[in-house]
């Protein structure tokens, strides 16, 4: 009695979407897909007891923000708006005025001689500041060195900084250092 | 079935055929498996983050890691009341539990990526900068420089 030779079984491949179908839901359930934008910023080391380096009163560029989010450009009431064309003015100070910021000639490797500003922005706030207050004037400021770093990229090399390779990139940032320091808080009054 | 077919017609309706179905659906699944990230822990105070337009993007999450400040949410406010709180991780922390978080953070991280660490601090508007200045002295501290305020995308109206 010869037995019928039995065939391989095959898997049913119906319910095979199925599968599919609740691992993907299970994907979208369980994961996000946000990507996390900011501004980016690097704090400075601490340092235990350190004295406040001495820098030329010219050379600071204050911005202070009380507890009631006003805001003061070195000493007088300012708006937001201004920000950043006063930013631009004492980086770059066209008209060499001895009360906007220091221009150094400085080697930079890869550029040569380049002028750079010696300011330095500081920025103060209040411990009842607003953080939303705080980052819309942090903005105003990166608005304000993107925009020294754009003009100098399309003097020096005819671009756009976005559009320069990150070497070129690098030179630039060299040249425009974002230089904004965030001081410990103080009670403004 | 012709009884409900008055036209009588011959024709059958084809079936779509359903035997490319699960590799459609394998595809899609691929994609989300690849486009998005786990959740990691479920945020229990306020995140209305500020809006900004100089944006960066935080291109690998896993070199990120979050602190979340803001008022308690949802069950966490009958606990925690409404004042401005730190969470880490899924906890609601004090602020000198930042640096064992930051220490461990960076054990997490294989040797190679440990410079590139960023700190992502995702605070409400509404929070004073107060406990915003506590927990950068006490990153500076531990030494986590790389910070990213996080913030949300606004929009400008170019013509003016």
């Amino acid at each position: 009695m010869a037995r019928k030779k039995r065939k391989f079984p095959e898997i049913p491949t119906a319910s095979q979407a199925d599968i599919a179908f609740l691992l993907i839901i299970f994907f979208i359930v369980s994961t996000t897909m946000d990507v996390d934008t900011g501004i980016y910023r690097v704090l400075p080391q601490w340092v235990e007891n350190v004295e406040a380096p001495k820098i030329n009163k010219r050379n600071t560029f204050v911005v202070l923000i009380n507890k009631n989010n006003d805001l003061a450009i070195n000493g007088s009431f300012a708006q937001i708006s201004d920000i950043k064309d006063r930013l631009k003015e004492f980086i770059l100070n066209p008209t060499d005025d001895p009360n906007l910021s220091e221009k150094k000639e400085e080697m930079v490797e890869g550029l040569g001689l380049v002028s750079r500003s010696q300011g330095i922005v500081s920025l103060q706030n209040d411990r009842g500041t607003d953080y939303g207050a705080y980052i819309e004037v942090q903005n105003e400021l990166v608005k304000g060195f993107n925009e020294l770093r754009d003009e100098f990229s399309m003097n020096r090399f005819g671009k756009k900084f976005s559009k320069l390779t990150p070497e070129e990139q690098e030179l630039a940032k060299k040249a425009v250092p974002t230089a904004i320091s965030e001081a410990e808080p103080q009670e403004i009054k | 079935m012709s009884k409900f077919n008055p036209e009588g017609s011959k024709k059958t309706m084809t079936s779509i055929t359903t035997a490319s179905l699960p590799d459609v659906m394998f595809m899609l699944l691929f994609f989300f498996m690849v486009s998005t990230t786990l959740r990691e822990n479920t945020v229990n105070v306020t995140q209305n983050v500020p809006y900004a337009t100089e944006l960066t993007k935080l291109e690998k999450k896993s070199l990120v890691s979050y602190i979340y400040v803001g008022s308690p949410r949802g069950a966490y406010k009958a606990l925690y009341g409404t004042d401005t709180r730190i969470q880490l991780d899924d906890k609601i922390s004090k602020v000198d539990e930042i640096r064992p978080y930051i220490v461990g953070e960076w054990e997490k991280r294989a040797e190679e990526d440990r410079p590139k660490m960023t700190v992502s601090l995702k605070a409400d508007e509404k929070t004073k900068m107060g406990i915003i200045n506590e927990i950068k002295t006490e990153l500076r501290k531990a030494e986590a420089l790389k910070i990213n305020y996080s913030s949300k995308k606004k929009v400008v109206d170019q013509k003016y």
